[in-house]
């Protein structure tokens, strides 16, 4: 008896300690504070479809995270705090497409968002070739195409604004002086000095800018573009050839953007219905299962405790939908509760002594209680797998609910019911024991 | 409780409930929201100015007039709040959506609370895979069951306590799908992926009650067998019924009170998802009692007539 009621006493300092931590680690700018998800807190959310046709089938894993790469260091020039950048194939169940998910926490203006990932400014050079084109009368024409020569922005290192450098009108316009890396400057000198004479096409984004005509080998894997440039264009566009070309084109597939009100509401609503849902549980259990129901409510605080506490510690996300998981587990934990003070009351009615009836009331129940929280997991799995960002909150909190509840219900109400230490042979004991409105 | 006697009764509102939902559903169908079917959302709200402290909101009709120019296709606008509009449409590219914020803000400054768009291939991905999710979930129970009562083959089969363990689970999302088949057509409500995520919760967690009564059916069939005891199969379902009843209601009880602190004060966002489940729960806890088990004892009846 003194053994149990010890570890009784130990479990509600050990509940208050992590009680303690979950409630001082509560304001925002500590280490621990509740993480929430863009629809609580506010921000973006921006799905873009990857175009990965044209990379070689092996190196489409690499092409992607290169292409993260350059978001992330994009979205971290503009100082955006912990943004997320993903990508994901759409995997056994999808067809295969790849995606890029950017999630901006605090930008809650879709415009700002889409122009912080930018355009995707492909620089590519390109030889002219001369050929013949047939017209609708049947005359052959000389026309000029473009082949490619694999050289890209891909090689860049640096780019920057020049202002003049040439002769005329060219005097005041601004240029950009693109410097290659080694594998492109190697290229570079190969293209130039096997093309002297031909016009090597600067194409940005699939236009034109300028076509100048290969003077000699170029070794330096230096290169001036002109075009029709204004003095901000030609800034824009050095400052996004800076951060990067994109490795693999994307285009814009879903945006979704939440203020910051309708986040919060979320919350406080969220905070009020699980206060007051766990009131009128405790206010039912107590009157229904009298002691038991006490260290049933006991033992939800606890695992509420747990729970609250594992969340800051992973740390899980909280989203509206892992809210709701986290309402409908304090719902489910207290349901091995309920089947444990059920079987008790029958134990002692076939009149076992408080003792066996609280040891048979815990291990008879228990494959009731089993069986049901496998089935909880198993739909927890399923969903996490089904996931995206929303149903993977909610199953996560669902599933670390069900494996918490099973130790708070088992290990903590046991304890609780035994160093109690009821005697039911009294008259007073019974009523405390039993349930219901007899 | 005299199973074998009111055998007909029990199976008489499930069914109806059922065929009711069926009909619903073949009738009206589930409406997808923007995140199954592709399109978009914006909620805006209509800021109070200084001069004007009562609603600043423009009448609906003068909205719809500007925002039919923008030839968005059908645009379904629902008043929010005070001073909110929620507009729904196809979905629209950026410059699209910064349209129509323009015409709105032509009655005077909004304030931009959400926006979302979804293109249709993802939204297609989302509803196919829910799908798989809901079969999958449904298959992995029937096998669990069917495994843990591998060892219950007396009188029937533990196969058997799958298959009907499932026939249950369908009647429980059954019920909501035909509510909310009914809400959209009377309402305009439409089912989103936090619907399926409902659905497949119901799927789990509704299978608690039936659990709980095969558990009391196992232990009574192994009590009799130990103690040499012949009990006709009805009896000892009727009997297990009877033992289980106040836990059944009451575990279920549970869940519901914290579901419907949740969809009378939660947030916005899953109030339907809490609906969804209060009905699912409901009907979970009225199939576990009145057509799981009485389900058991006529398959056992019919595979005795015909043995």
């Amino acid at each position: 008896m003194f053994k149990l009621r010890y570890s009784a006493v130990l479990v509600l300092i050990v509940a208050a300690a992590i009680g303690v931590f979950v409630w001082m680690t509560n304001k925002p700018d500590s280490r621990f504070a509740f993480k929430l998800g863009l629809d609580l807190s506010g921000g973006s959310h921006l799905v873009y479809n990857a175009d990965t046709s044209k990379i070689p089938a092996g190196e489409t894993a690499d092409a992607m995270n290169a292409l993260q790469i350059v978001i992330e260091r994009r979205v971290n020039a503009f100082g955006v705090g912990e943004p997320v950048v993903q990508t994901e194939q759409a995997g056994a169940l999808g067809n295969g497409a790849y995606r890029l998910i950017v999630e901006l926490p605090g930008i809650t203006d879709v415009n700002e968002a889409v122009a912080m990932i930018g355009q995707t400014p492909t620089l590519e050079f390109k030889l002219a070739q001369k050929g013949e084109a047939t017209t609708d009368t049947g005359a052959t024409v000389p026309i000029e195409t473009y082949v490619d020569t694999g050289l890209t922005g891909k090689y860049l290192t640096n780019a920057a604004l020049q202002f003049g450098n040439g002769s005329g009108s060219l005097q005041t316009q601004p240029t950009i002086l693109v410097t290659f890396n080694s594998e492109g400057t190697k290229l570079f000198g190969e293209i130039t000095s096997q093309n002297v004479g031909r016009e090597l096409g600067i194409f940005l984004d699939g236009r034109l800018l300028s076509a100048p005509v290969i003077q000699e080998r170029i070794d330096n894997g230096q290169a001036l573009i002109s075009g029709n440039f204004t003095a901000q264009s030609a800034k824009d566009l050095v400052t996004n050839l800076n951060l990067g070309a994109l490795p693999v084109p994307i285009t814009l597939a879903s945006t979704e953007s939440i203020g910051a009100t309708l986040g919060d509401q979320a919350v406080h609503a969220g905070v009020f219905a699980g206060l007051l849902g766990f009131l009128i549980l405790s206010i039912f259990m107590i009157v229904w299962y009298r002691v038991p129901g006490v260290v049933a409510v006991v033992s939800l605080v606890i695992y509420c405790v747990i729970m609250l506490a594992i969340f800051k510690l992973i740390p899980v996300v909280l989203t509206a939908a892992g809210i709701a998981a986290f309402i409908l587990s304090v719902g489910l934990a207290v349901d091995a509760n309920v089947l444990i003070a059920e079987r008790m009351k029958e134990e002692m009615a076939a009149g076992a002594s408080t003792q066996d009836a609280i040891g048979h009331g815990f291990s008879r129940a228990w494959s009731a209680i089993r069986d049901s929280n496998i089935a909880h997991i198993i739909a927890a799995v399923i969903l996490f797998w089904f996931g995206t960002s929303i149903i993977k909150g909610f199953a996560l909190v669902f599933g670390l609910g069900v494996i918490i509840s099973m130790l708070s219900a088992i290990v903590i109400s046991r304890t609780f019911m035994l160093a109690l230490g009821i005697n039911t042979h009294s008259r007073l004991g019974r009523f405390f024991m039993r349930s219901g409105i007899k | 409780m005299n199973i074998t006697k009111n055998l007909k009764y029990f199976f008489i509102l499930p069914a109806l409930l059922s065929v009711l939902a069926i009909l619903a559903i073949a009738m009206w169908g589930l409406r997808p929201g923007i995140d199954l079917a592709g399109g978009s959302m914006l909620q805006v709200t209509y800021q109070p100015t200084a001069q004007v402290d009562a609603s600043v909101r423009p009448p609906v009709e003068q909205v719809r007039a500007v925002v039919e120019q923008l030839n968005f296709g059908e645009v379904r606008i629902q008043p929010v709040g005070e001073n909110g509009y929620i507009f729904n449409q196809r979905d629209l590219s950026n410059e699209e959506k910064n349209q129509l914020v323009a015409v709105l803000t032509g009655f005077g400054p909004v304030h931009e609370d959400q926006y979302s768009s979804v293109g249709p291939v993802l939204g297609a991905e989302l509803l196919r895979k829910g799908l798989i999710s809901l079969g999958l979930v449904i298959i992995c129970i029937i096998l669990f069951i069917a495994f843990a009562f591998r060892h219950v083959s007396k009188p029937v089969a533990s196969w058997k306590y799958g298959v009907v363990a499932i026939v249950t689970l369908l009647h429980d999302i059954l019920v909501p799908a035909g509510l909310f088949a009914f809400l959209g057509f009377y309402e305009d409500a439409r089912i989103d992926s936090l619907f399926i995520v409902a659905l497949l919760t119901i799927l789990g967690i509704s299978i608690n009650d039936t659990i709980v009564v095969f558990d009391r059916i196992r232990e009574n069939l192994r009590l009799n067998m130990q103690h040499s005891k012949t009990e006709a199969f009805d009896v000892v379902v009727g009997k297990s019924i009877k033992q289980t009843l106040a836990r059944s209601i009451n575990t279920s009880l549970t869940v519901i009170i914290m579901l419907a602190a949740l969809y009378f004060v939660g947030p916005v966002a899953t109030k339907d998802f809490a609906l969804t489940l209060i009905v699912g729960m409901v009907a979970g806890t009225y199939s576990s009692i009145f057509l799981a088990s009485p389900l058991l004892v006529a398959w056992d009846k019919w595979s005795r007539r015909n043995a």
